[in-house]
């Protein structure tokens, strides 16, 4: 698997089953079921410590390397089982995106080039490859001229455009958001936001989010989180309309309202 | 200003001067010594007459030999030793814990302790003999404990989001220690071999028991040859009317501590230090 792949004509829907996420005796979640269907991008909405970010964090088994972490339950893209693929292929088809801009010091040509570079694309593809995840992020009129300078010299906005550009930079067709504008100023936030409702149809999205306005603008489908206990579980999972306007669990409808959360 | 911030500012003068002063003193004293011999010449000429006259070029090449070596084995042991501390081993586990208490009985030993343990193993058991290997062997596992502990705290400082980030993309590991985990830290690593550099330069009693105290110039790593540290002991002690020398010799010393310091700051200076995450 050398020279990238050029992004298959439709992303895989991604399917979770009984996914548990335990920590030690601690349960983070507990049997959680939900599907995205392809190309659609769904908001994980609920009160903090219901186990959203677990459960992202479950799917690209980023969960494997935490002392103590347990998971267990499958996840599907498309009829794929993603326990069987071994960890790096997993991750470069399932990208993910921090809270947190968090890109390396290195500079910002540099920030697109080192994973490209880890991944075996030959060193004369891996400008071209760079530029189009810059364009593709609209990032790259304001940094062509910069592109040598430090990627820790960006604002927060663009340095979050940055890291989603080196997500994006390795092809991949599901991208795992973990409240990707609330370390953001307003601005910048609107910015990302308008971004990702735009990577909707050529990648499957999940996007945890605290910001129910901004998971009423942007997903097609709400799946809501709550605390049942110690332990988080799914409560509601269905269309964004439906979530917000005829929602069919009284915590949904007391958490979308405003009254609880 | 409020009357009582002044006095604050006042009286932190005093820890401030408490230390300057025997700085200051301890510097005027040698140079009031060492001056009268201090010259170009001084630097470049070997000593002659027990150290009487002359310079201390030879002694000046020992040091740099025994240094050498000394660095050569301790920078890479002890950055290994402290990659594997910061990448492998969880804080607080039972390893840590006892591989920290190792660490810290060796920082904590005695240098003389190392010079005899330096003489029967390097010298008499792998027939090294008294030898700049000797010396510089036995100096690094003296500093070696300082430069893990402080290579380590140098790398578990590097931020735990860039790790997320390169876990994230599957980076290989040794693309992540390459790229960003040793660049990050080699502010704190230089601090390390400067720190390794000061204790290893100012060392005396190790290099007594393997280095020796052979005046000339060593025609390899496997002659005897006497570290600055030693000629400053011996001149001051043993030899009658070379307190002169001693003095001269010191500053010299201290010189070449600060100079090193510089040097080693200077080229780790990174393109993008100042921007902290």
């Amino acid at each position: 698997m050398n020279i990238l792949p050029e992004a298959a004509a439709s992303p895989p829907s991604l399917t979770l089953e009984g996914v548990s996420v335990r920590y030690g005796e601690r349960v983070a979640i507990q049997g959680a079921n939900l599907s995205v269907a392809s190309g659609e991008l769904m908001a994980l909405v609920g009160p903090s410590g219901c186990g959203k970010t677990s459960l992202l964090s479950a799917i690209n088994r980023m969960a494997d390397g935490l002392p103590g972490c347990r998971v267990s339950g499958s996840v599907h893209l498309d009829h794929q089982d993603a326990g069987a693929l071994d960890r790096a292929s997993l991750r470069r088809q399932v990208g993910m995106v921090f809270q947190q801009p968090n890109p390396f010091p290195l500079s910002v040509i540099d920030n697109l080039r080192f994973p490209l570079s880890e991944h075996g694309v030959p060193r004369r593809q891996r400008d071209a490859l760079a530029e189009r995840a810059l364009r593709d992020v609209g990032l790259w009129d304001e940094v062509k001229d910069r592109l040598a300078q430090s990627a820790l010299s960006l604002s927060g906005g663009q340095q979050q455009r940055l890291c989603i550009a080196r997500t994006l930079v390795l092809a991949p067709r599901v991208l795992l958001l973990d409240e990707p504008c609330s370390a953001l100023d307003p601005v910048s936030s609107r910015v990302v936001e308008e971004l990702i409702g735009s990577l909707k149809g050529r990648y499957t999205l999940l996007m945890v989010t605290h910001n129910l306005a901004q998971a009423r603008r942007l997903a097609d489908t709400v799946t809501v989180c709550w605390v049942d206990g110690e332990c988080g579980c799914v409560v509601e999972s269905n269309t964004c309309e439906q979530v917000f306007q005829a929602p069919a669990h009284p915590i949904t409808a007391a958490y979308c309202g405003g009254e609880v959360g | 200003m409020h009357r009582s911030d002044r006095w604050a500012a006042v009286l932190g003068l005093i820890p401030w001067l408490l230390v300057v002063a025997p700085l200051t003193m301890m510097l005027a004293a040698l140079w009031q010594q060492g001056q009268g011999v201090l010259s170009l010449a001084f630097l470049l000429e070997d000593p002659s007459r027990a150290g009487r006259a002359g310079g201390i070029a030879s002694l000046l090449l020992s040091t740099g030999w025994i240094l050498a070596v000394c660095l050569a084995v301790a920078v890479p042991v002890g950055l290994g030793c402290a990659l594997f501390l910061s990448e492998e081993v969880r804080p607080g586990s039972a390893t840590d814990r006892r591989l920290g208490f190792a660490l810290d009985l060796l920082a904590a030993t005695p240098s003389v302790v190392f010079g005899l343990f330096g003489y029967q193993f390097f010298a008499i058991t792998l027939g090294l003999g008294f030898s700049i290997l000797s010396g510089g062997l036995a100096l690094s596992l003296m500093v070696l404990p300082l430069m893990i502990r402080s290579a380590e705290q140098a790398l578990r400082g590097v931020p735990l989001s860039y790790r997320r980030a390169a876990e994230a993309l599957a980076v290989s590991r040794w693309g992540w220690v390459r790229r960003v985990l040793l660049p990050n830290a080699a502010s704190g690593i230089a601090v390390g071999v400067i720190l390794s550099v000061g204790r290893a330069l100012a060392e005396t009693a190790v290099l007594l028991f393997t280095a020796g105290y052979v005046l000339r110039r060593p025609d390899s790593v496997f002659d005897s040859g006497r570290a600055l540290s030693v000629h400053i002991y011996d001149m001051a002690m043993n030899v009658p009317g070379g307190t002169e020398r001693a003095a001269a010799t010191a500053l010299v010393l201290v010189a070449l501590l600060v100079l090193i310091n510089l040097l080693i700051r200077r080229l780790v200076r990174r393109p993008f230090s100042g921007v902290v995450r």
